[in-house]
C-alpha cells in the first residue's frame, strides 16, 4: 500500500476515493439539509455559500444529495463487485478444476450472458421485476461474474497441473482443500486489481440505469437520476447536470488511478528498473 | 515386517495409439526400516510406480493386475477417502524439483501448518512442531524461517524444507523421487546424508527414486532395477551391484560415468533404443537390445532366484 501512496497517480487516485468514501460516510454531519425535502421556494438556485451546489427543480439541496447519492453508488458498488468476486472465484475454480464437460457447460453459460448487452439485460430485468436497486445490482453480478470466473478458470487450468498441486495432492490434501490452500492464493490477486478498475464501471451502471429510470426510485437520491433531473433544464440551469455528473467523474478516476497504480506496482511484466 | 509389498502389477495408460503397458509384472518388497532404491533410465515406468503406490494415476491410466500392499491393506483396492488419509499421515514424498513442489505464494509455515491440518493441534503447536522440523533438517534460525517464502531460500535449503514437510508426520515409508537430481554434487552428498539420519532416527521405510547409481549404492539397502516398465533385476545392493545377472544391470553398471577408469572421448552407451511400450515384444523386453540374446529369448522370461533375495528375469541367470 506505502508503494501506491509514492506513485503520484495512485496517490492522487486514494485522494479521490477517500474524498468520495468520507462524502458519502460523514453525508450527515457535512450538510444540514435533508436529501428529499422538497422546498419549492428554492428551485433553481445557483451554488452558494447556503447550497454549495446549487439546488434543483423540486428545490432540493444539490450538494446532499450529492453526498447521500454517494452512498448509494458506493455501496452498491462494493457489494456487487464483492458478490460478483466471491461467485466468479468459485465458478472459475470448478470450471477450471472441474471435469471437462462441465468446464464445457459453464463456458457455454459464461458466453451466453456475456453476448448480452448489459443494456438490454438490464431492461430485461427491470421489466421482469420492477426497477429497484436490487435489478442493478443483479445486473452488475451477471455481467462481472463471467469475466471474473473465466480468468480463474484459465489461472487454475495453468496451476492445475503444476508440481506442488500434485505434492500437496500426495501430501493428502483433498480437491477441496487444493483449490482453497493452493490453487485460490495464487490466482486471486490479479483478479482484486481487475475488480478494484471495475467499480467504476459498476458505478457507471447504477448511475445510467437511475438515469434511465431502472435504478433507484425516486426520491431517493442517485448520481444517475441528478444527472436525469439536470439534463431537462441544462440550458437554464447547468449545475445540477454537473453536480450529477462530477461525482461519477471524480469517483470513476479515483478508481481507475488506483487499479492501474496497483496494476502495474503487483504486476512483474510491467515492472520498472529500479 | 514388509511395510510395502508390491505383487505383480501392471498399469496401462489408453492412448489414442492404443494400450500402453507402463508397468508389467513388478514385484519387490520394502521391508521395515530399509532403504530401497528403484533405478532405471528416464521412460522406464519409475513415476508411474510412484504415482501408482499413492493411487494418482492419470484420469486414462489404470491398475490392471496385482496387488500393492501397504500395512496390510491393498492399496489398489482402497477407497479415495482412505487413500487419501494414508497419503501425507503414512505416506508421503519428496519431489526432484523443490521450487516447484512448494507453493510460491504460501509463507514455509503455512504450508507446513497445512500438512499438519487432521493432527487436531492447535495453531502454536503446529507451528512449534514445523520450527522443531525444520531444526531437524538443519534450518538455520527456523523460526523465522517459517514466516519466509520458498523463493527466499536457496535450493538445498528448499529441497531440506521439503523434506522436513514430508517427515512432519512421520510416515511409515517416505517416497523420494529423485530428491537431489536437481542439486549440485555437494549439495546431494549433504542431502543423502540428511535422508539417512532422518531415516534412523524416524525409522521409516525409504523408496529412493534414482537414475544416479552412486547415489544408489550409497544410500540403499537394496537395489530394483527397472528397464521399460519391468523390474529385471533386484536384491541388496551389495548382489546387484557387485554381481549382476541381468544383461541390462551389467550394461547399465558398465556405462556408469563414475565407473570409467581412464580418460575416454566417448562415454560408452547401450546401442539400441527402448522398445514402444504400445508394442511389446513377446519375450524378454531388453532382447532386442542385448548382446547374449539366445533363441529361449522369445518367451516371456521367468523370475529366477540367483540367492536368497537376488532376483534376475533372464533365462541366462539361472545358469550361472
Amino acid at each position: 500500500m506505502m508503494r501506491v501512496l509514492k506513485e503520484p497517480l495512485g496517490a492522487f487516485g486514494i485522494a479521490l476515493v477517500l474524498l468520495m468514501v468520507g462524502g458519502a460516510v460523514f453525508a450527515d454531519l457535512l450538510t444540514s439539509f435533508e436529501p428529499s425535502r422538497i422546498s419549492p421556494r428554492d428551485r433553481f438556485q445557483p451554488p452558494s455559500l447556503d447550497h454549495l451546489l446549487g439546488t434543483d427543480h423540486l428545490g432540493r439541496d444539490l450538494f446532499s444529495r450529492v453526498l447521500h447519492g454517494g452512498r448509494i453508488a458506493l455501496s452498491v458498488a462494493l457489494f456487487a463487485t464483492a458478490t460478483s468476486l466471491a461467485i466468479g472465484v468459485v465458478l472459475g475454480l470448478v470450471a477450471g478444476y472441474g471435469p471437462r464437460w462441465l468446464d464445457a457447460v459453464m463456458l457455454l453459460l459464461f458466453d451466453s450472458i456475456k453476448s448480452f448487452p448489459t443494456v438490454m439485460l438490464a431492461l430485461a430485468l427491470v421489466t421482469l421485476f420492477g426497477p429497484s436497486l436490487t435489478a442493478v445490482v443483479v445486473v452488475v453480478i451477471l455481467v462481472n461474474v463471467p469475466g471474473y470466473a473465466r480468468i480463474i478458470r484459465t489461472q487454475t487450468l495453468a496451476l492445475k497441473g503444476s508440481e506442488f498441486v500434485t505434492a500437496a495432492q500426495s501430501m493428502g490434501a483433498g480437491t477441496v482443500r487444493i483449490l482453497r490452500h493452493h490453487i485460490m492464493p495464487n490466482v486471486i490477486s490479479p483478479l482484486l486489481i481487475l475488480a478494484s478498475m471495475d467499480i467504476p464501471v459498476v458505478i457507471a451502471i447504477e448511475a445510467g440505469m437511475s438515469f434511465l429510470g431502472l435504478g433507484v426510485r425516486p426520491p431517493t437520491p442517485s448520481w444517475g437520476s441528478i444527472l436525469n433531473d439536470g439534463f431537462t433544464a441544462i440550458r437554464d440551469t447547468p449545475w445540477i447536470a454537473v453536480a450529477g455528473g462530477l461525482p461519477i467523474i471524480l469517483t470513476t478516476l479515483g478508481f481507475t488511478f488506483l487499479g492501474e497504480t496497483m496494476r502495474d506496482l503487483f504486476d512483474p511484466r510491467l515492472k520498472r528498473r529500479e | 515386517m514388509t511395510v510395502l509389498a508390491i505383487k505383480g502389477l501392471n498399469v496401462t495408460f489408453s492412448t489414442e495409439g492404443g494400450q500402453l503397458h507402463a508397468l508389467k509384472n513388478v514385484s519387490f518388497e520394502v521391508p521395515e526400516r530399509r532403504i530401497v532404491g528403484v533405478v532405471g533410465e528416464s521412460g522406464c515406468g519409475k513415476s508411474t510406480l510412484i504415482n501408482a503406490i499413492l493411487g494418482l494415476l492419470a484420469d486414462n491410466g489404470s491398475v490392471d493386475a496385482g496387488s500393492i500392499t501397504f500395512e496390510g491393506e491393498d492399496l489398489t483396492r482402497l477407497g479415495a477417502a482412505r487413500m487419501q488419509e494414508l497419503r501425507g499421515q503414512r505416506i508421503s514424498t519428496v519431489f526432484q524439483d523443490p521450487m516447484g513442489a512448494l507453493n510460491p505464494v504460501l509463507s514455509v509455515g503455512r504450508q507446513m501448518r497445512n500438512i499438519q491440518y487432521r493432527s487436531g493441534r492447535s495453531r502454536n503447536e503446529k507451528d512449534a512442531r514445523s520450527e522443531a522440523m525444520l531444526r531437524q533438517v538443519r534450518i538455520p534460525d527456523a523460526q523465522s524461517a517459517l514466516a519466509q517464502y520458498p523463493h527466499e531460500f536457496s535450493g538445498g535449503m528448499q529441497q531440506r524444507v521439503a523434506i522436513a514437510m514430508a517427515l512432519m508426520m512421520r510416515p511409515a515409508l517416505l517416497i523420494a523421487d529423485e530428491p537431489t537430481t536437481a542439486l549440485d554434487a555437494t549439495l546431494e552428498v549433504a542431502t543423502i546424508e540428511l535422508l539417512q539420519e532422518l531415516q534412523q532416527d524416524i525409522a521409516c521405510s525409504v523408496l529412493f527414486i534414482s537414475h544416479h547409481l552412486g547415489v544408489i549404492a550409497e544410500l540403499c539397502d537394496d537395489v530394483v532395477v527397472m528397464y521399460a516398465g519391468e523390474v529385471v533385476e533386484r536384491g541388496t545392493t551389495r548382489q546387484v551391484f557387485h554381481a549382476p545377472c541381468h544383461p541390462y544391470t551389467r550394461r547399465l553398471l558398465e556405462c556408469d560415468p563414475a565407473r570409467q577408469s581412464g580418460r575416454t572421448r566417448h562415454l560408452p552407451t547401450i546401442p539400441g533404443e527402448v522398445p514402444d511400450l504400445r508394442h511389446r515384444p513377446p519375450g524378454c523386453v531388453f532382447a532386442t537390445r542385448c548382446d547374449q540374446r539366445v533363441d529361449a529369448c522369445d518367451k516371456t522370461p521367468p523370475d529366477v532366484a540367483v540367492a536368497a533375495g537376488h532376483v534376475a528375469r533372464c533365462v541366462l541367470a539361472a545358469a550361472r
